[in-house]
């Protein structure tokens, strides 16, 4: 494609998307109105399946199928990253190297703040059908605390720390559990995703029914794709540019790389 | 709109402007950070709490995390290329 090509296509876009903008702009009610038909059916049906966050009910509840098209989403990106970050032909992996230099202030940091950061995300998982949060937060958390660790030490003590495989595997059963609660719906309230677990007291930690059981798969699976998705990048720092041709191969001596 | 709420939107658009004029994309992705931090306290002012966890997760985090992974390899690989033709 040319640049003028390009051009016309950009122009044609910010054009259409302007207007639309501008249109939608110009009908939309007033700031901090307090017109909220939306909020106002959400909020009695959220009170309805005594579930305390209406966002987490919105989430997992009334608008469930649109959490798992997401879910699916974020599981069709990390194999996307997957494929596109795999090694190419020739590519060697070197051996982490051990030099790299941490201040001791970081690495306390880090001791004091990862176990923090592990507990917050269980928690958060945990109390999503209460108080703000949910699987996908308290997955990103827990995936985020984990990696401190690599911040704050050696790269080769971070990998054993992180058994690869079982994260992947994290991941994919998250999404099959979903996806079992959403069938068992349908075998035992009629609609695929109904809430058919018994509704509980309202702000009491096993309320809401299928609300806190779809937001522990979703951080099951949020938690596993987050932390193979940055592995897949940590992974790229170690591969030797450029890949070895046939006549480079032998003139190069080869310590500390293993071929893959 | 509460004096919060424009303090808030007036941090969010300063944050967005440096970051886009920022060229460097090493250094962009810090600035990104930040901007991501300021969007979440812009989404918590607006009473939107599970958003500004979300935002404050991703945004201040896991991306620039992956930003300055990939400035790094393309950094490698650069230098690789410029020393072959040498």
């Amino acid at each position: 494609m040319t640049r003028s090509m390009r051009m016309v296509v950009l122009v044609i876009g910010v054009a259409f998307v302007g207007t639309a903008l501008v249109w939608a702009a110009l009908y939309m009610p007033g700031f901090g109105g307090d017109w909220h038909p939306y909020r106002d059916h959400a909020a009695a049906a959220a009170l309805a399946h005594a579930t305390a966050n209406v966002v987490s009910s919105v989430n997992f509840d009334q608008r469930a199928l649109d959490t798992f098209g997401e879910e699916s989403i974020l599981l069709g990106a990390v194999v996307g990253v997957a494929v596109l970050l795999r090694p190419v032909e020739g590519e060697r992996r070197r051996k982490p190297k051990n030099t790299g230099h941490v201040l001791d202030s970081t690495r306390l940091l880090v001791v004091l703040a990862a176990p923090v950061a592990l507990i917050l995300g269980i928690d958060v998982v945990a109390h999503g059908a209460i108080t703000p949060g949910g699987g996908f937060q308290g997955g990103v958390i827990l995936a985020t605390g984990l990696h401190l660790l690599y911040v704050g030490g050696r790269y080769s003590a971070f990998d054993r720390l992180r058994p690869l495989g079982l994260f992947s595997q994290a991941e994919s059963i998250g999404v099959i559990a979903f996806a079992a609660i959403a069938a068992s719906g349908l075998a035992a309230g009629g609609a695929w995703l109904a809430n058919f677990v018994q509704h509980g007291t309202l702000a009491q930690l096993a309320s809401s029914g299928t609300v806190p059981l779809l937001s522990g798969a979703v951080g099951l699976a949020v938690t596993g794709s987050m932390v193979v998705l940055v592995a897949h990048f940590l992974e790229q720092r170690l591969l030797v540019w450029p890949p070895r041709s046939e006549e480079s191969a032998s003139a190069k001596g080869d310590e500390g790389e293993e071929r893959i | 709109m509460s004096l919060l709420i424009m303090i808030a939107l007036a941090l969010v658009l300063v944050g967005a402007a440096i970051t886009v004029f920022t060229t460097d994309p090493a250094k962009q992705a810090v600035v990104l950070s930040i901007y991501g931090f300021l969007l979440a306290v812009l989404f918590m002012v607006m009473q939107a709490p599970d958003v500004a966890l979300s935002q404050i997760a991703i945004g201040a985090a896991v991306l620039p995390l992956i930003v300055v992974l990939t400035v790094r390899k393309v950094e490698t690989v650069r230098a690789a290329k410029r020393k072959q033709k040498q």
